[in-house]
């Protein structure tokens, strides 16, 4: 799902920069003559690469193709066999007799209703804030929009024990008024607003930062009142990404499972939290299988309808600088507007992580390190641990380290290869990227456990087997994050560097190189976070002696014990701040490089 | 034997020949231009000297070696682009002494040369800035010092000063003749714009559907068109098929007298506006003035005979007739063309 977020800024990005660029006649008059030769170039470039072409993309793709096939392709494969032909015969009757069970049907019913009720929970609470810092300009608004994104790059696990933190078992709200609301669907739906703020902020908010208010300007001077305009203009055009923003988080909440896993405790399971359950507790490997193909199918259906709005959403809209459109909120109306929205966020994203925060430091004996203290031995965690939980601090560290390599190798050739224009074989092999984000977590991971066993691809014991699940799921971030970079690359300066002397090789380090370093260094950064936080497939695959932090805290949180919570409390927050890091660097590199594509 | 030799290049996309069969010769310090509408090939030729369009057919040899088998890089020839093309992400030295670097120039002699080209192309000093502040006409420049920089055996440019405006590009062409001249570089340009093939080229190449339409000097191309397209892509509409019999066509347009010596039977004869005189009704051809344009010293009528396509003739501005009025066209036998080409082709 960030995916398409980088992709939508991406592209904002670049039109913003053409429009600013038609400020004056003259400029714009290159820009257009750019345009025209750069569709030239274009042209000239599919036709010159077609024979030497071919080869080059296909030796691009053989390692992506590769790398897909033995840890994607194959372990999903194993799991459907695992569960429809469990002794060797096809029984596809598997499927309904799985599905005509009561408690089954109820996890299916649930997960559909709570995923419904977080996106609308999500819309209603996000769509002011989209408009709000679309366009009114205020102090801080750069701080408080990095702030925003922040809890979705945080690991589900941080925001599942963030929200127990302020609604659970002695948590925030119980201190002050007694209410618990940890056993209640309602932690669960606000946990996802949590996440998903940014989903919409961002999606919604970047398009109607650019729309043209000019348009809003005329209609009014057609003599359509500001309900009509809104409903008439600014609805119409919006549309498709509010559509877009809603099917991305209802697939997020679909598949939820850290969130669930933590807050829902007995009464309340996701499809993928239910797989968790068959496979790791009641070892039921084959309902497990079915509900995974369930699901599957289902998310399928979701992205097939995400991939027809996005392409629906690339209408002609007449962009401008976002920098234009905002100003500073005028009348009581427009500022009560702006406070609400900054409470709503201070109260929705603000308090759960002061709250982790202040949990981590309250500790039996009062305010205090001891439960980071704690952290640093394996005994004090009373055998929850076979070595000490900071040690889980450099395992994830490391793993998000290889995990990234992993991703950008792969997802960079990937990128490279689909940066060649090309027929149906390559737009192919572009959906097949996107579907590890489709696919649960808890899938890939089962997938790994069940399949990659036996030699010669016997990775049970080996280490590699944590980052490689964790690059599966960061591949698709890389290759949305460079295509369209690379895309952007006029093939005709690589033509320009090979006439004045470049080897293919040397035009690509000259040219390309350097125009994509800065993405590179965002997908790093996004493929780094997204494995530091991955839980779903590592919480399966993780040695027990080698815990990863998500792994580490869910752990924690499991034991019951005033040291265990304090303790996880603190771990989250460690891990908070070191994706909280990661990101605001993140931010950094794309502000400074926004201005370039 | 030239410096550079195509012969029978051939160049298809998919269903459609975007070059056929071309044959042609560029001797050692020639500036050749090539002139034709857009998609008559003259990019695609272009390339396919650069080494970044394979051909389908044919052979091109620089200094008489065949480059079949030779990649861009090592043609050692340079291409200024239509766009320029410029590096980003480079400034302005960055840009000019990147074939160079790429060649293993040492950095020490990079900077006099890149110092040198600045100053030859006018923008001393420039080095260090950034491409994107760059107008265009300084882009252009860059470009310019850019493909010179390691001495290119032959400098291609494609429409070099396309995306300028008129009065920038008449200084421009100028100032590029004289520098080629003094360089004494090997130029194959491309353009649209026939002002500019003329004032730029010792020899025009006219391109149509990527096949060689006529070739010769400026002069030649402008005095005898090698065929009706050719006439009219120069610019003259007053094409018509007649026949040709002694010194005299016969034409919808009646008798037009024809130049001695001029080929006889079924021709397409031009008449250039400056052979059309406007006089006294019973005189000549019978015509209504249709419009007036002024353009400078002269004037360009549009006649409409009682029969017959539009007739354009070019008046001083003193005697052109008002619009409206009944005129007689006559013809001057040394602005009269039969073209060598048959009729019926337009």
């Amino acid at each position: 799902m960030v995916l398409t977020r980088r992709e939508v800024t991406a592209k904002s990005a670049k039109s913003a920069e053409t429009a600013k660029s038609g400020k004056t006649a003259t400029v714009a008059k290159t820009a257009e003559a750019a345009a025209l030769s750069r569709y030239a170039g274009a042209k000239a470039g599919r036709r010159g690469g077609a024979r030497p072409g071919g080869l080059v993309r296909l030796a691009l793709m053989a390692v992506p193709v590769t790398f897909f096939a033995v840890f994607f392709a194959y372990p999903v494969a194993s799991i459907v066999g695992r569960g429809l032909a469990p002794d060797g015969a096809w029984r596809p009757g598997r499927i309904v007799d799985v599905l005509g069970r009561p408690d089954l049907l109820g996890v299916l019913w649930f997960t559909t209703w709570q995923a419904l009720a977080s996106t609308a929970l999500t819309l209603l609470l996000a769509l002011p804030g989209a408009y709000v810092f679309a366009r009114f300009e205020f102090p801080g608004k750069r701080l408080l929009r990095a702030v925003v994104t922040v809890p979705f790059v945080l690991p589900t696990v941080v925001a599942g024990t963030a929200f127990l933190a302020l609604l659970g078992r002695g948590g925030l709200l119980e201190q002050l008024w007694g209410v618990r609301l940890d056993t209640t669907v309602w932690a669960i739906l606000l946990a996802h607003v949590f996440f998903n703020y940014a989903v919409v902020v961002r999606t919604v908010g970047g398009l109607w930062a650019q729309l043209d208010p000019r348009q809003e300007e005329a209609a009014r001077m057609l003599g359509a009142s500001r309900l009509a305009v809104w409903w008439r203009v600014t609805l119409p055009a919006l549309g498709p990404a509010v559509a877009a923003a809603a099917l991305m988080v209802f697939l997020f909440t679909f598949t939820s499972f850290g969130v669930v896993q933590i807050l829902g405790g007995p009464s309340f399971a996701t499809v993928e939290v239910e797989v968790y359950r068959q496979t790791a507790q009641l070892l039921d490997l084959s309902t497990a299988a079915v509900l995974t193909l369930v699901q599957f199918a289902a998310v399928g259906t979701v992205l097939a309808v995400h991939a027809w709005t996005v392409r629906r959403r690339e209408g002609a809209l007449r962009l401008v600088d976002p920098a234009l459109t905002a100003r500073r909120p005028r009348g009581a109306g427009q500022w009560a507007l702006l406070g609400g929205v900054l409470g709503s966020v201070a109260l929705l994203l603000l308090l759960p992580l002061g709250v982790l925060v202040e949990r981590s430091l309250n500790g039996p004996a009062g305010y205090g390190f001891a439960s980071y203290r704690a952290l640093a031995s394996a005994e004090a965690s009373g055998g929850t641990f076979l070595v000490p939980p900071l040690e889980a601090v450099a395992n994830s560290l490391r793993y998000a380290f290889v995990a990234t390599l992993i991703a950008l190798v792969v997802g960079g050739l990937a990128a490279a290869a689909l940066s060649r224009r090309a027929g149906r074989l390559v737009r192919g092999f572009d959906a097949l990227l996107m579907l590890p984000l489709g696919v649960s977590a808890v899938t890939v991971g089962f997938g790994f456990l069940i399949a990659l066993d036996e030699p010669p691809l016997d990775l049970r014991a080996s280490w590699i087997l944590v980052p490689l699940a964790q690059a599966l799921v960061g591949v698709p971030f890389v290759v949305r994050t460079m295509l369209p970079v690379l895309r952007a690359v006029d093939t005709r300066l690589r033509e320009a560097a090979a006439v004045l002397g470049a080897s293919p090789l040397r035009a690509w380090r000259e040219v390309d190189l350097p125009l994509v370093r800065r993405a590179l260094l965002v997908a790093a950064g996004f493929a780094f976070a997204v494995s530091l936080g991955e839980f779903g497939a590592t919480v399966f695959i993780a040695r027990p002696d080698r815990p990863t932090l998500p792994v580490a805290v869910a752990r924690l949180l499991g034991r019951p014990g005033e040291l265990n919570y304090g303790q996880a409390m603190a771990l989250s927050t460690v891990l908070m701040v070191v994706c909280a890091v990661a990101l605001l660097a993140l931010e950094r590199i794309r502000d400074q490089h926004s201005g370039e594509f | 034997m030239g410096l550079l030799t195509l012969s029978g290049v051939t160049v298809r996309f998919g269903s459609r020949t975007a070059l056929d069969a071309v044959d042609l010769e560029i001797a050692e310090g020639e500036i050749v231009c090539l002139l034709g509408p857009s998609g008559s090939g003259k990019s695609t030729l272009l390339r396919v000297v650069a080494g970044l369009q394979p051909p389908d057919g044919g052979r091109v040899a620089l200094d008489g070696a065949d480059q079949a088998r030779v990649p861009a890089h090592r043609r050692g020839v340079g291409l200024m682009f239509q766009d320029h093309q410029l590096f980003p992400q480079r400034d302005v030295a960055g840009n000019v002494a990147f074939g160079l670097r790429m060649r293993g120039v040492p950095r020490a002699e990079r900077a006099p040369r890149v110092t040198e080209l600045l100053d030859l192309v006018g923008l001393p000093g420039a080095g260090s800035r950034s491409v994107a502040a760059l107008s265009g006409g300084e882009q252009q420049r860059v470009a310019l010092a850019r493909a010179l920089a390691p001495s290119p055996r032959l400098l291609m440019l494609d429409e070099p000063l396309g995306q300028l405006d008129r009065g920038l590009r008449e200084r421009l062409v100028v100032e590029l003749r004289g520098l080629f001249g003094r360089l004494g570089t090997t130029v194959l340009a491309v353009t649209h714009d026939q002002g500019e093939a003329f004032a730029l080229a010792d020899r025009v190449v006219v391109m149509r559907e990527g096949r060689v339409a006529q070739t010769g000097t400026p002069l030649a191309v402008w005095q005898r068109p090698a065929s009706a397209f050719v006439a009219r892509f120069l610019g003259f509409d007053n094409v018509v098929p007649g026949t040709v019999s002694g010194s005299a066509a016969d034409t919808v347009w009646g008798k037009v007298p024809v130049p001695a010596g001029s080929a006889q039977g079924e021709r397409t004869v031009l008449i250039r506006p400056a052979g059309v005189r406007t006089a006294d009704p019973a005189e000549g051809l019978r015509c209504t003035v249709e419009a007036r344009t002024f353009r400078g010293s002269r004037v360009a009528v549009l006649l409409r005979p009682e029969s017959g396509p539009l007739l354009e003739a070019e008046c001083g501005p003193r005697d052109a007739p008002p619009e409206g009025a009944t005129v007689g066209a006559v013809f001057a036998e040394e602005d009269v063309v039969v073209l060598p080409d048959g009729p019926g082709e337009s």
